[in-house]
């Protein structure tokens, strides 16, 4: 990192933390710039690029934030940084929203100050290396099945784009079947954390134990099975980012440790004594209401608010009905397309009825339906007769081998209250069956 | 070297022959006329540094080259919540203090031979600045930057060979 410095802006109203800034990024070799308000930086930004810049968000005259989306405006990407009293912690995570890269709440605790500015400045080594391969961002990136037109769905895709660009925190709420994994899949993937992976861990389908030695990775001998060293999840995302599905099922125990990490971003493995550091974003998803969760005292309030930086809600399919004509073609598209055939339409009549439905299973519920019909339709339209005709159809008369097993296998596992071992031996398949039909019926542990 | 505060001749005699060593100056120590209360912030009761830093380079005698501050209390600066030392860089004073770096503010059990051990190393430290050294990124070497005690105990009482070779540069400099 020594060929070329990294510049960093310091913008500030009082001197005084002006010349302590600048004395600490001097000491620690950076290119040092400061600027008494926010006309001046923006001045001086005419003149030259800076990497890093470093705000205050209150200043008279201009503040932090609009000096942010001016620079936004002069087609500039340095990587921005909001410094804030305790009392406008509000408005720097409205900030973040829209882009800035992080905040730190006055006065710092010189570690923090040191570990933020050493990240930024990976980021930029990081984005300079990336530069040849890198277009500008101007529309979304795989986003291939978010679809809709409805406002609820578009809401989401703006915040998916401004939240993309920064390094928070989102949890993302909606019921089962809407799409969050999409959503994660969409925010990393126009996030200048692209070129890193995306790791995915389903916490409800893991006991405490696994999950630890999931997230953490575990050293040889660190408990029974654990025959050779493992990287944990948190290892495997850094650079990119980590997707939490199901966090509201993690023991109270997890939630403290889940804490501490995202606290200072470094654990040890499981049996192990070394530190680890990984810089790496985190991405939540659930379904059940956290902040009661909170309010009961089932969830540490702490860690709410530790992940809650951005929410981002999506609508389930009976408040955005005027998708399903859309979703129903892009369905049809995707499996005709896997099951080569050639593209079939809708009667009126049907899609007047699927339009209707209920949809407890959401998106995935209609594109299960869209699937099956397209099976046993005629190949050349989808009609009424092929649709199930409403929720109690569905569960008794046509039930599918799939059904059956989801069916079967829920039941065994609530059985054996989620042992998986017990369960697999139960139902007479190895573990790793298991996990899979699992993760195929998309089962959950249900609340107690 | 002013000193704010009584610090025992063994640790002084120990300061005198880490700047002989690694500077080729010697150490002169003078008692600390500066009224401290003037600097303290009751709100965060701890000290501003900044301020003692100004008021320390104006005490600065005129054959001293630098001129390094010894502190007890608790020193800060306006945006970070605690420093173990500052000095400026190519400056002619600095300031270090011992009270973060006690073992017991920690919950650890009083080590005065590590309490020493870690004030020479902040006050090399400074001094390196004061020098005109900016941090390094040999994990061992004295001008790596530290924000926690943990990070002192970890790097030597000494500087890296790259260092080393630009202090030595620099001092060339004074010794004409
Ligand atoms: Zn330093
Ligand atoms: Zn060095």
């Amino acid at each position: 990192m020594a060929e070329k410095k990294v510049s960093i802006l310091v913008v500030d109203d009082e001197e005084s933390v002006r010349d302590s800034l600048y004395n600490w990024f001097i000491d620690d070799g950076y290119d040092v710039e400061c600027a008494e308000n926010a006309k001046q930086a923006l001045i001086m930004l005419e003149a030259r690029d800076f990497d890093i810049i470093l705000a205050d968000i209150k200043m008279p005259g201009m503040d932090g934030m609009e000096m942010h989306r001016r620079i936004k405006t002069l087609n500039k990407e340095p990587i921005f940084i909001i410094m804030t009293a305790f009392a406008s912690v509000d408005t720097a995570v409205q900030a973040l929203k829209n882009g800035a890269y992080d905040y730190v709440t006055k006065p710092f605790d010189p570690d923090d100050l040191s570990h933020l500015i050493r990240n930024a400045a990976s980021h930029i080594t990081l984005r300079e290396e990336n530069k040849s391969l890198k277009e500008r961002i101007t529309t979304l990136e795989d986003v291939d099945d978010l679809i809709g037109e409805s406002e609820g769905m578009k809401q989401v895709l703006r915040e998916v784009e401004s939240v993309a660009q920064s390094n928070s925190s989102v949890i993302i709420t909606g019921e089962s079947g809407t799409g969050k994994e999409l959503i994660a899949r969409a925010i990393h993937s126009n996030s200048p954390r692209k070129y890193f992976p995306l790791i995915t861990v389903h916490c409800g389908a893991l006991t405490e134990s696994l999950l630890e030695s999931e997230l953490f990775g575990h050293e040889k001998g660190a408990f029974t099975g654990a025959t050779f060293n493992r990287k944990g999840r948190f290892e495997m995302a850094d650079g990119g980012t980590i997707f939490l599905d199901e966090i509201g099922t993690i023991s109270p125990k997890m939630q403290i440790e889940l804490l501490r990490v995202l606290e200072t971003r470094t654990f040890v493995r499981v049996g192990g004594n070394k530190e680890i550091t990984s810089d790496f974003r985190v991405i939540c998803a659930t379904n059940r209401d956290l902040k009661s969760m909170v309010k009961n005292g089932i969830f540490r309030e702490d860690l709410y608010y530790r992940l809650n930086v951005v929410n981002i809600r999506i609508p389930p399919l009976r408040e955005r009905v005027e998708d399903i004509p859309l979703l129903v073609n892009h369905f049809i598209r995707k499996y005709c397309k896997s099951m080569s055939r050639d593209l079939i339409s809708v009667e009126p009549a049907a899609l007047n009825h699927l339009q209707k439905l209920e949809y407890p299973g959401n998106v995935r519920e209609l594109e299960n339906m869209i699937e099956r019909a397209i099976v046993i339709g005629n190949g050349k339209e989808i009609k009424l007769r092929d649709l199930p005709m409403g929720r109690e159809v569905m569960s008794s008369s046509i039930e599918s081998l799939d059904d059956l097993e989801k069916k079967h296998i829920a039941s065994m596992l609530d059985k054996y209250n989620w042992n998986i071992s017990r369960a697999s031996k139960a139902l007479n398949v190895d573990r790793a069956t298991l996990y899979n039909k699992i993760k195929k019926y998309d089962l959950k542990k249900s609340d107690r | 070297m002013v000193s704010c505060g009584h610090f025992e001749k063994s640790v002084i005699d120990k300061i005198s022959h880490d700047l002989l060593l690694f500077f080729g100056f010697p150490l002169a120590v003078k008692e600390c006329s500066l009224d401290l209360g003037s600097f303290y912030n009751p709100t965060r009761r701890q000290y501003d540094a900044n301020m003692i830093l100004k008021a320390i380079s104006e005490l600065t005698s005129p054959d001293a080259i630098k001129t390094i501050g010894l502190m007890r209390v608790d020193i800060y600066i306006p945006i970070l919540t605690y420093i173990f030392g500052q000095s400026i860089l190519n400056g002619s004073a600095g300031i270090v203090s011992l009270y973060r770096l006690r073992n017991e503010l920690y919950g650890l059990e009083q080590d005065n031979n590590l309490l020493t051990e870690r004030f020479r190393k902040v006050i090399v430290h400074e001094l390196g600045h004061a020098f005109g050294l900016i941090h390094c990124h040999n994990p061992s070497c004295i001008m790596r930057s530290s924000t926690y005690v943990e990070d002192l105990d970890q790097k030597n009482l000494d500087f890296c060979f790259k260092c080393k070779t630009e202090l030595d540069r620099r001092l060339s400099a004074y010794r004409t």
